[in-house]
Order: C-alpha cells, then sequence, then structure tokens
C-alpha cells in the first residue's frame, strides 16, 4: 500500500500518494498547470517546458509532470517568474518551425494554438528560425509534417506504451532532433506500423494527421486514449 | 474637436485585413466622424504623411522597398498597429524562408517560364533573405493577429485607440 502523504500546493494543503507527480497532485485538487507533453494514460516525458512550477528550497523551476511530491513539499504553480518563463518557452515552440497556422490542417484545433490563447500570447518576441523540414506522405492514411511537431514525444510514448509498436523515436540532438519512424525510413515502409492512429490523435499539433483533410478540418479525439489506458488498468 | 489622423498601410499580404477593415460595414461611418484616413491602399495619398496617430499595417517585411516603408512609418506614426498574421508572424509569406531568394526566383522565372527567362531587376524591390514579422524591425504598439482579424475585433481595435486606451484583445483574437 502506497503511503499517504501531505504536500503544499499554492499554500493549499493537499493529500498525495508517493510517487504522484506534483502535476497529478495539483490537477486533483484543481489547480490549472499548462501542459502540451503530458497525457493522462502516457508516462512523462518533460519536454514541452510548460509545466514548470517553484518547489520551495530549490532555486530553479522544475516541470511538475515528471517531479515527484514528497512529504512537506511546498509549490506554486503560478507567479510572475513562472508565468514568465511559460510564455518564453511557448514563443520559443512557435519560433523552432514553420507554424503558419492560418494555413495548417489542424487551424483552430490545436494544442498549441489554444495554449496560446490561454497565456496571451500575441506576438513573438524571438526571431524565427524558418528551418527547412521534410514532410513524409509516403504513408497511405497519415502524414508527419515536421515542420508544425514541438517534440513533446505523445506520439512515441502512446505508439510504445499503447499500442505496443515503439514505430516513433526521436533521432539527432537539439536544435536538429526530429521525429524518425523505423529507424529513420519513410513511415509508409515501416514494417513495425500497425496503421492504428494513435500517434495522430494524441498528437497537439499538426504534426500527425488524417490524408485529405484541408485548412481547419483536422480535430483530434485524444480522450480515446486515456480511456484505453484507463481501461487496461482495470482490466490489470 | 479634431479628428485623429489615421493610415493604413499593405506590405507583403494578401489584402484580406483590408477587406476585413472595409467588412465592418456602416460602422466605418462612424470611424469616419472621428478620424480621418490620411494615407493607405483605400485613398489617393501619394505620400506618407508626418504626424500620424494610428497606423494599421497590413502584411510580412519581405523585400528592400518593405524595409524603408514600414521604417519610414514608425518615424511619423504615434501608435503602430500590427494587423493581421502577416504582421504578427509573417505567416503565408514566410514560406519561402526556408529556400533561398535565388532558388525561388530560378523556380518562377527560369524553370517556371517559357520565354524571357530570368528574375526581373528592373522597378521591382529586392527581396529580403527572409519575409519577418513587423516586430523585428521597428517598435509595435499594438499587435491584431488573425488571418483575418474579425471585422469586430478591427473596429473595437480603432474605437478603443481613438478613445485614448490602448485595446485589450485577449478575447477577440486568436494568436496563429
Amino acid at each position: 500500500m502506497s503511503q499517504q502523504i501531505s504536500v503544499r500546493i499554492d499554500g493549499q494543503l493537499c493529500t498525495a500518494t508517493e510517487g504522484q507527480t506534483i502535476f497529478q497532485v495539483a490537477q486533483a485538487n484543481g489547480r490549472y498547470i499548462p501542459s502540451l507533453c503530458h497525457m493522462e494514460g502516457l508516462s512523462s516525458a518533460g519536454s514541452c517546458r510548460l509545466c514548470l512550477v517553484e518547489v520551495q528550497g530549490i532555486g530553479r523551476l522544475l516541470p511538475a509532470c515528471t517531479t515527484p511530491v514528497r512529504s512537506g513539499m511546498s509549490v506554486t504553480t503560478n507567479s510572475e517568474d513562472i508565468a514568465h518563463n511559460r510564455l518564453m518557452a511557448l514563443e520559443l515552440l512557435f519560433s523552432e518551425r514553420n507554424h503558419i497556422c492560418a494555413v495548417c490542417v489542424s487551424n483552430g484545433h490545436c494544442e498549441l494554438q489554444d495554449l496560446a490563447q490561454t497565456l496571451g500570447l500575441n506576438h513573438v518576441r524571438f526571431p524565427y528560425n524558418y528551418p527547412r523540414l521534410p514532410v513524409d506522405v509516403s504513408h497511405p492514411r497519415f502524414v508527419l509534417d515536421h515542420n508544425r511537431c514541438i517534440l513533446c514525444t505523445r506520439c512515441v510514448r502512446v505508439c510504445d506504451e499503447i499500442e505496443g509498436a515503439h514505430v516513433w523515436d526521436v533521432a539527432g540532438r537539439g536544435i536538429n532532433s526530429r521525429l524518425v519512424s523505423d529507424l529513420d525510413r519513410p513511415w509508409g515502409e515501416s514494417q513495425s506500423c500497425t496503421s492504428c492512429g494513435k500517434c495522430v490523435q494524441v498528437c497537439p499539433t499538426g504534426a500527425l494527421v488524417e490524408k485529405g483533410r484541408a485548412v481547419e478540418e483536422m480535430t483530434k479525439r485524444n480522450a480515446v486514449v486515456t480511456q484505453l489506458a484507463a481501461k487496461r488498468e482495470t482490466h490489470l | 474637436m479634431t479628428k485623429a489622423r489615421l493610415a493604413t498601410m499593405w506590405l507583403d499580404g494578401c489584402s484580406g485585413c483590408h477587406m476585413s477593415l472595409l467588412d465592418v460595414d456602416e460602422a466605418i461611418i462612424t470611424i469616419a466622424q472621428r478620424a480621418d484616413l490620411v494615407y493607405g491602399p483605400l485613398v489617393d495619398a501619394q505620400e506618407f504623411p508626418d504626424d500620424v496617430d494610428v497606423t494599421i499595417v497590413e502584411g510580412a517585411v519581405s523585400s528592400q522597398d518593405d524595409l524603408e516603408k514600414i521604417q519610414h512609418v514608425r518615424e511619423r506614426t504615434r501608435i503602430l498597429v500590427a494587423l493581421g498574421d502577416c504582421a504578427v508572424t509573417s505567416n503565408v509569406p514566410s514560406m519561402r524562408n526556408p529556400f533561398t531568394v535565388k532558388s525561388i526566383l530560378d523556380r518562377v522565372y527560369v524553370e517556371g517560364a517559357d520565354v524571357q527567362k530570368g528574375a526581373p531587376t528592373d522597378g521591382v524591390p529586392t527581396l529580403l533573405r527572409h519575409a519577418i514579422p513587423l516586430q523585428d524591425v521597428v517598435k509595435i504598439d499594438v499587435y491584431v493577429p488573425g488571418c483575418p482579424p474579425s471585422a469586430q475585433a478591427i473596429l473595437f481595435v480603432l474605437n478603443e485607440l481613438l478613445d485614448g486606451r490602448i485595446p485589450d484583445l485577449k478575447s477577440k483574437v486568436r494568436f496563429g
């Protein structure tokens, strides 16, 4: 039996189970923490850096989704410093690749756009990077557009942890990091892909989409994945 | 009461933002009662005048001409408004940015031409390496994202500015 512990979140005393993350405990207690890479039912990656929070006694911000709670911990989920850093992280996501929302199939149904709205982003202060990136249309049903990818790795995790196929990985380092299927072969030639489409449903942006969608037509059903994960827990 | 001096400018955009401005319909009359439109594609003035209260600019900065225009406008404008996604993010004009200017001109004017192969050089401004948002080259006072921003958002911006307030657009526009 896991041990019950007490933590403070924004001053409020909360009961948590040992092993839970700050994100889970904050959410269970009605606190909003923004995130793009977290998804209920999948493991946590801490890649988007939007869930950064302050933990008393630690001189830097920590990602709430990968930091386990400890007894007596005191967490602040929002402050001027946190808001400043979250906004900067979001701006860097927009500036890193070519999002060009106006012509994106996911325009209006995009978690990156939604978060810009929530955090009040109305322009990016940093110069855009404008990288030259490919679009993989080799799969018969789906498209991978690297221009829209924020490297959240939800697709990598859902394919490995729920579908059990592990088609996706991230290759390269730093600014050259890139999503690859089957050791960097075209998606359509993948031997391991089952064409289940879970990666498409969990992708927060227009990076993984269904073929044949025009601008603003791509809507995602990522709740399905969370339900699948929950049912599996019950079954086990 | 002296009327405010309002100008509009069209850089590398599709004119959709100006269309959205016109889409305020009869409300344009109430704007006209409060402000004089002293420059822009909708009026005949040839020179950008001095001492403009508000200039709303559509489009990205893509050429040497765009760059000189926006710097000229900034010097003569009290409040500069970046109108629409091209002005705010460089949007569709930025789709050429991953490629070199030469490769694009060659693709269009050499590979894509049957006669008179070669990019024109006379009477056309030099393209910058990248099409960039306005805030990369001048200070912007108000950002109005959208492709295009709705007529209601533009009307709200104009009315707020004419009332002497900087508009809070949080719920009225969408970034990207």
